[in-house]
């Protein structure tokens, strides 16, 4: 067999296959923007500016150009990183994406802890015990939580919390979130660098109720993989081989067929992410969360289309990235993928 | 049960073990529910979606269930249980709309660009790529957005944006339907007989295609409803005065939870919950049942005679089955042991 | 003949298979045994239930399949030992080498992995330098490099993988080894390393070989014996060159003459298709395609007698007192029917 330099190659070949898929999201969001009527300048103020100011910022922010220029424009931006200031309020893209970006990241993490610890046993067992009642019963659960809507679930959650007083809005108390240094901008991480283990509880407190919810509700497509997967695997060849030749039940469907099972779970786990940061916007809606998601929603209403573009672009790329590392993951763990 | 004489395309549902046929069918009956709520709801619903008073006279705002509202009345003095069966309407029609135009825009795009192949395929699958890669709330939300100012909130803009999300998924699993399929021997076998290509594609292609696609279009009906009802929480959706929608509901319902009303967000949220199950289990049934690898048959160990003699003495094998092949027998049945 | 008892002695086994109808008799009333150091091949067209055998003297049956009759190994019985002494027999006692050597080393293991697992699970506490010096020793024996312990499956070719399979069993050392098709997936090449190591075991380790196939050619040139299956039984058993030389079933006498060989001047085939197992014909299985079939085929499942060195379960080879008045007269039929798929 001939070894193509194996893994490097996948990953650069990988890499630069990413890069036409993120020009063309680019160009999506690049004409998206530009669909709706007037300018983004004239949109988010022209309500409160007088004509004149307003075509002196348009003309800074070269709106009078034609389309092809603003389109290079924006894509010299993008490269640079610099991705503007949003109209409405001035902060400078990529400071919100740090602040409220951070936010979401720590609440998407969270929730995809719990989507992988509810998601796999149940899937794995729900598989290995086929056609029993863990078997139905955990289709089921996956099946119907499936079906709650993000916000549904946060609405009864809060009126359980309501009942125990357990915090459902934002991200910290007020003088936990006034006092603490926001190093990473990732609270949990924060206080625990402050050494401030009651602040810590208090994030934690905070991050529960809406990381336990976004994850539940996606659980239950990893249920439903996870277990067919390990049906599948179950059957294979090399499961029949290792059985004939004495390995004992358990070994056989914990060392071959669960691992096994678990190569397309990565993919499609990361896959998740995509699905994740969209009901991230509606987590962040429901529980005062402040994400990029709640920050978006916000500028779209204010017809801020800059900050808005600057945010929807960041999210583009995100999710093209974060597949981009679940390949290069796959990679690693299946040999096979290397060598194509 | 059993005597359902189902056509042939349809006869694994009839063979479908105990598991896979529950779920199937527990689909069906609340589809079917929520549709004849849907159709019938002017007969159904005791008042208008936007009704705030009866002859008796105002409703209370925020009003516990009682007999005059079953379900309560919301913030806005409406009833919970009217916006519910009113509601099912509004998610039937933008979710038959969705389904029907991604399926006009995606399957036959699928089938075009798998069959034709080339560049025009590479180009139409990174495309596709690039839109399913991008968050599809997100993009639900800036087309529904966009197309506000021009077509209004309506159902229309809804059942667009959401379309917008799922033609991508046709057509991938169109097109690589057609791709496999393009390279299976049978096609090749066909071809090499002198079958024109024409009926190549409609008879191999197309049919394997038709029977995946309505377990996806199941499934993307209710991930449609959770779009639909996502888009109007977050107020991109239908406008409150055009038609009820479960999701706003939730929107208004969320500040009462603080203060332990629970009617006015239970309702809605348990009608979303229970339909979108509802197409779930009926795509899943589906599946199992269309998908001949994972569907489990009912089988038992069989019970195996215990013969005298077997086959080294004389006679006849055990008596298991009376189908004969037609093979004449010279000698009468009931001849010597 | 060999004087001292066979290793394996399978008796009347009958392995079925449930269905949502009437159960699949995949085999049904087989006998046969093997001594040490013999190679017995089982021949049979497709879907005659000799890979079903092949699993059922392993107890590798899935668990809607029953199984009566008895499977004698050394002196011990088989059918019905429980599932966790069934175990500790696999691989050490008896062997099951497989068709598809593609798909049946796990992708995601080292061959040292698949040999670590196979050797400690019948020998827990192993030294891991011995355990690493037997399963070399294996490998060496099918021409497998050490360089390439640590390698995964995918890196080798379907022949060496197949050779590794059986490196897999040896490690074991079993006293009984049943190859289930072990060349079909391969070229014929390799097919003669295989059957070279196959042969290369009957002379060294005195092993039991039950080689199922479909390739009569394999059987001629690697078996002491062959037995003959057909539709869920055996028709005709005998030492190997004798039954190519002299077959005494006409099924045998078919499948002869429908092997291709250089001489070959024009295509035979036997009419029909094999029968279905759930509703096989009544009295000899064959008699719908056989081209010597007499009244009493069809209506009485046959008697296994001596004929020349073999057994055979003809009617044409008697028992005569046992036949009918008119019962050998030629068997008026319609035509030849298809038979359903099974």
């Amino acid at each position: 067999m001939n070894r193509s330099g194996g893994l490097r190659t996948y990953v650069l070949t990988r890499i630069a296959l990413a890069v036409p898929t993120v020009l063309i999201l680019l160009t999506m969001v690049f004409l998206l923007m530009r669909v709706a009527p007037g300018d983004p300048i004239t949109a988010a103020l022209g309500a409160r500016l007088p004509a004149k100011e307003l075509e002196q910022r348009k003309k800074a922010a070269g709106y009078d150009k034609p389309i092809i220029d603003q389109y290079g424009e924006y894509l010299g931006q993008v490269a640079t990183l610099d991705l503007g200031e949003s109209v409405t309020d001035n902060r400078s893209v990529t400071s919100i994406i740090k602040e409220n970006g951070s936010a979401t990241l720590e609440l998407t993490l969270a929730a995809f802890m719990v989507t992988l610890m509810v998601g796999i046993p149940i899937g794995l067992l729900a598989g290995r015990f086929r056609d029993s009642w863990i078997d139905v019963s955990g289709r089921l659960f996956g099946i119907v939580i499936y079906a709650f809507p993000v916000f549904f679930l946060g609405f009864l959650t809060q009126l359980g919390a309501g009942e125990v007083g357990w915090p459902t809005s934002g991200r910290a108390s007020p003088i936990v979130d006034f006092d603490l240094d926001k190093i990473t901008n990732f609270y949990l991480v924060d206080t625990l660098i402050a050494g401030d283990w009651s602040a810590f509880w208090d994030v934690l407190q905070h991050l529960a109720l809406p990381a336990l919810v976004l994850g539940l509700t996606i659980s239950g497509v990893l249920i439903r993989l996870v277990r067919v997967n390990l049906l599948q695997t179950m059957r294979g060849d090399y499961v029949e081989a290792a059985r004939a030749r004495g390995v004992s039940e358990r070994r056989v469907v914990v060392n071959h067929a669960f691992r096994n099972a678990m190569i397309p779970v990565v993919t499609v786990a990361g896959l998740q992410f995509a699905i994740l940061l969209g009901g991230a916007v509606l987590t962040e809606e429901t529980f005062n969360w402040p994400g990029i998601g709640s920050e978006l929603i916000r500028y779209l209403n204010e017809r801020d289309y800059i900050a808005v573009q600057g945010i929807v672009t960041v999210f583009a790329v995100a999710v093209v990235i974060v597949s981009l590392l679940i390949d290069l993951i796959n990679a690693f763990i299946d040999p096979r993928v290397r060598y194509r | 049960m059993r005597r359902l004489h189902l056509p042939r395309w349809l006869r694994p549902v009839g063979q479908a073990t105990g598991v896979s046929r529950w779920i199937f069918w527990s689909g069906v009956v609340i589809v079917a529910f929520f549709v004849l709520m849907a159709i019938f709801a002017p007969l159904l619903a005791p008042y208008g979606f936007d009704q705030v008073s009866d002859a008796a006279g105002r409703f209370p705002k925020q009003g516990s269930p009682d007999g005059t509202n079953l379900f309560g009345t919301t913030v806005q003095s409406t009833d919970v249980l009217s916006r519910v069966i009113w509601g099912s309407r509004t998610a039937i029609e933008v979710v038959v709309l969705a389904v029907v135009f991604s399926l006009v825009i995606g399957v036959p795009l699928g089938l075009f660009s798998g069959y034709v192949g080339g560049r025009i395929d590479r180009v139409l699958v990174l495309i596709m790529d690039a839109l399913f890669a991008f968050p599809y709330l997100l993009l639900a939300i800036v087309i529904a957005f966009l197309l506000s100012d021009k077509l209004g909130q309506g159902v229309i803009t809804a059942a667009v944006a959401i379309t917008a999300v799922y033609v991508p998924q046709y057509f991938r699993v169109v097109r690589n339907h057609v791709i496999s399929v393009r390279e299976e021997p049978y096609v090749d076998a066909a071809r090499a007989l002198g079958a024109p290509r024409r009926t190549i594609i409609s008879r191999y292609v197309l049919q394997n295609v038709i029977q995946n696609v309505p377990a996806l279009a199941t499934l993307n009906a209710a991930d449609a409803i959770l779009t639909l009802a996502a888009l109007g929480f977050l107020g991109y959706g239908i406008q409150p005065t055009e038609a009820a929608e479960w999701g706003y509901d939730l929107q208004r319902a969320i500040d009462d939870a603080g203060a332990g009303i629970w009617w006015t967000g239970l309702f809605p949220g348990a009608a979303i919950v229970l339909l979108v199950t509802g197409f779930t289990l009926l795509g899943e049934g589906l599946n199992d049942v269309i998908n001949p690898l994972i569907r489990s048959r009912k089988t038992r160990k069989p019970e195996i005679p215990v013969e005298g003699t077997g086959d080294r003495g004389q006679g006849r094998e055990p008596e298991v089955a009376a189908k004969r092949s037609g093979v004449r027998r010279p000698e009468p049945e009931g001849g010597s042991p | 003949m060999s004087s001292e008892p066979p290793i394996l002695d399978v008796r009347d086994l009958r392995v079925w298979y449930g269905t949502e109808g009437l159960p699949v008799r995949a085999v049904d009333g087989v006998s046969f045994e093997i001594g040490a150091g013999e190679t017995l091949g089982l021949v049979g067209e497709s879907g005659c239930g000799k890979s079903t055998l092949g699993r059922g003297v392993l107890g590798l049956l899935p668990d809607a399949a029953a199984v009566a009759g008895s499977v004698d190994y050394s002196g011990r019985e088989l059918v019905g030992v429980p599932q966790r002494e069934m175990r500790e027999m696999r691989g050490p006692e008896l062997g099951l080498i497989f068709q598809e050597p593609m798909t049946r080393l796990d992708p995601l293991q080292t061959i040292e992995k698949h040999f670590r697992e196979t050797v400690r699970t019948h020998d827990p506490d192993l030294d891991p330098e011995e355990v690493r010096r037997r399963s070399l020793e294996s490998l060496a024996g099918m021409g497998i490099p050490r360089t390439r312990f640590g390698q995964y499956p995918h890196e080798f070719s379907g022949g060496m993988r197949q050779r590794i399979m059986i490196a897999l069993a040896l490690v074991l050392e079993p006293k009984v080894l049943i190859a289930d098709e072990p060349t079909t997936a391969l070229d014929v090449i390799v097919e003669a390393q295989i059957l070279g190591i196959l042969a290369d075991l009957r002379r060294n380790f005195d092993t039991a070989v039950l080689l199922i196939t479909h390739n009569l050619g394999i059987v001629a040139e690697a078996c002491n014996r062959v037995a003959v299956m057909y539709a869920g039984k055996i028709v005709e058993e005998g030492n190997a060159r004798d039954v190519f030389a002299a077959p005494a079933h006409p099924y045998t006498r078919e499948l002869l003459r429908a092997t291709i060989s250089l001489e070959t001047t024009g295509l035979n085939y036997i009419p029909g298709a094999p029968p279905s197992l759930i509703d096989p014909p009544s009295g000899c299985r064959f008699h719908p395609r056989c081209p010597s079939a007499m009244a009493v085929c069809a209506d009485r499942v046959p008697v296994e007698v001596a004929a020349g060195g073999q057994r055979v379960s003809c009617w044409l080879h008697g028992p005569e007192d046992q036949v009918p008045e008119g019962g050998r007269a030629p068997l008026k039929r319609e035509e030849f029917r298809m038979a359903e798929e099974a």
